[in-house]
Parts: C-alpha cells; sequence; structure tokens
C-alpha cells in the first residue's frame, strides 16, 4: 500500500486554492465569488493542519485564527452584497465599474 | 489511535472534495454551488481528522458548513435573482484569469517539487484524546498563552465585523 505523506495533502490543498481561484477570477456572480473565497480559505487551513502534523501543535491554532477571521470575512461580504444589491439591483461584479478610467 | 485503511479514505475524501468544489465553481445556480461546496467542507474535514486535528474538524463543520454557508443560502433568499439563466456566466476577462491561474499553479507545483525534499521524515506525535486541552493551553494557558495577544485581537476583529455588518445592511434615513 502506498503510504499518505505530507506531500498528499499539500496537492489536495494546492488543487482546492487553484479552483477556488478560478471562482473568483472568471465568475460574475458575487455569491459564488464568496463561497470560492471560503474554499480557499479552507484549502489554507488544510494546508496548515498538514503542516501541524510535522512541526507541532502551533499549526491548529492558527487554522483556529483563519476560521475566525473566515467568519468576519463572510459577515461583512454578505452586508456589503446587501448594500450594493439595494443600490444596483444586481449582483454581477462587472457592475461595479466606478474605478474604471 | 492511528487511522485505518489511510490510503482508501484519503483518495476518497480529496476525491469527493475536488469534484465538488469544481461543480461549486461551475454551476449556473449560487444555491447549487452552496450545496457542493458544503460536500466540500464536510469532506476536509474528515481530512483533518486524519491529520489528528479533531478540534478543527469540528469547526469546520459547527462554523463552515453549520453557520457560514446557512448564512450564505440566507442571503441568498434575500437577493432575488429572476435573470440568472439568460445572462453570462463568466465575466469578460475570464481567458486572462484562467492563465494567471495556470501561472500559479505552475508556480505550486516547482514549490512542491523542490520543497518536498526538505520536509522532515519524522512526524509530531498529536495525541487526540487531549487535543482540544493542548490548543486551550496554547491560547490561554498559565502565565499567559502562547496565543493570548492574537486571540484578543481575533475577538476585536469579529466585534467589528458584526458591527460593519449591521452599518452595511442598515437602510440610510432619507
Amino acid at each position: 500500500m502506498l503510504q499518505i505523506g505530507t506531500t498528499h495533502y499539500l496537492v489536495v490543498a494546492a488543487l482546492l486554492f487553484l479552483i477556488g481561484m478560478v471562482g473568483v477570477i472568471t465568475r460574475r456572480n458575487v455569491m459564488i465569488i464568496f463561497m470560492s473565497i471560503e474554499l480557499m480559505l479552507s484549502a489554507v487551513n488544510l494546508n496548515l493542519l498538514a503542516f501541524s502534523r510535522l512541526y507541532g501543535l502551533h499549526g491548529q491554532v492558527f487554522a483556529l485564527f483563519i476560521a475566525a477571521d473566515a467568519a468576519a470575512e463572510a459577515a461583512v461580504g454578505l452586508g456589503i452584497l446587501i448594500a450594493f444589491f439595494r443600490n444596483r439591483a444586481t449582483v454581477n461584479m462587472d457592475e461595479v465599474d466606478l474605478l474604471k478610467g | 489511535m492511528t487511522p485505518v485503511a489511510t490510503p482508501f479514505f484519503f483518495y476518497f475524501l480529496s476525491g469527493v472534495a475536488i469534484i465538488s468544489a469544481l461543480v461549486m465553481v461551475t454551476k449556473v445556480n449560487p444555491v447549487h454551488s452552496a450545496l457542493a461546496l458544503i460536500v466540500t467542507l464536510l469532506s476536509s474535514a474528515g481530512l483533518y481528522l486524519m491529520l489528528f486535528a479533531p478540534f478543527m474538524a469540528a469547526v469546520q463543520i459547527v462554523l463552515y458548513a453549520g453557520g457560514i454557508l446557512v448564512m450564505f443560502l440566507f442571503v441568498m433568499m434575500l437577493v432575488n435573482i429572476e435573470d440568472l439563466y439568460i445572462e453570462k456566466m463568466l465575466n469578460k476577462q475570464w481567458k486572462i484569469g484562467l492563465a494567471a491561474t495556470a501561472m500559479l499553479a505552475a508556480l505550486m507545483l516547482g514549490a512542491l517539487l523542490i520543497g518536498a525534499k526538505t520536509l522532515p521524515q519524522q512526524f509530531v506525535s498529536l495525541p487526540e484524546n487531549n487535543n482540544v486541552q493542548q490548543i486551550g493551553l496554547l491560547l490561554y494557558g498559565p502565565n499567559m498563552g502562547y496565543y493570548m495577544f492574537p486571540f484578543e485581537i481575533a475577538s476585536i476583529l469579529l466585534l467589528v465585523a458584526v458591527i460593519g455588518a449591521v452599518v452595511l445592511t442598515k437602510r440610510r434615513a432619507q
């Protein structure tokens, strides 16, 4: 049987992060962009836990901080989304072009 | 307790996680995407359990799948999107975005190939029966836990986020 090492987990975390990045960059819907950001944060957590298997428990504490950070980010992001929807009646990121030259 | 049948569960859980992440990114309807994201987060909670992190697995299920995703679904009910299937799914710069992602993928592949040799071979023992106690001691143990100050900063961050969310969603007086 092939032994599962740290590198296997790092590859899975990298794949999840890249899928989340594709979602953030290419999709128009703000909801799916937020969900992709959550997916990227979760992939980072997987990386931290894979390294905590090698270097001790501090990685798990950092993963806990990232989870708290993700909750705060989701709350503020959804607040911005609701305010934006109230002003423009759309959830497409293409419509947010006020800073475009 | 060491995990049983590690290769089978690793490939099963990571396969489920990656496939449902792809489903999440490619679905048109955000409700379907949210359900696929719940599957991804639950299977990565299983991966956390295999990495001897039962507390983080519980936090993942309770906070991500139970809290944040429910909040997403709740907001989706508030913003009604009727012409979802008529509009384009991808934005204008999606080709450049895919190119940038491919470049990041190449960078990660190089870092993995070079860095995998430098990793230590020996695993640290992380006993599962006192995992929560050990994390608690690191956070607020005797004579000021190691992460006491970052923990307080995180609590202030959450307070600011709560106030910010309330202020942002409040209707302005005319």
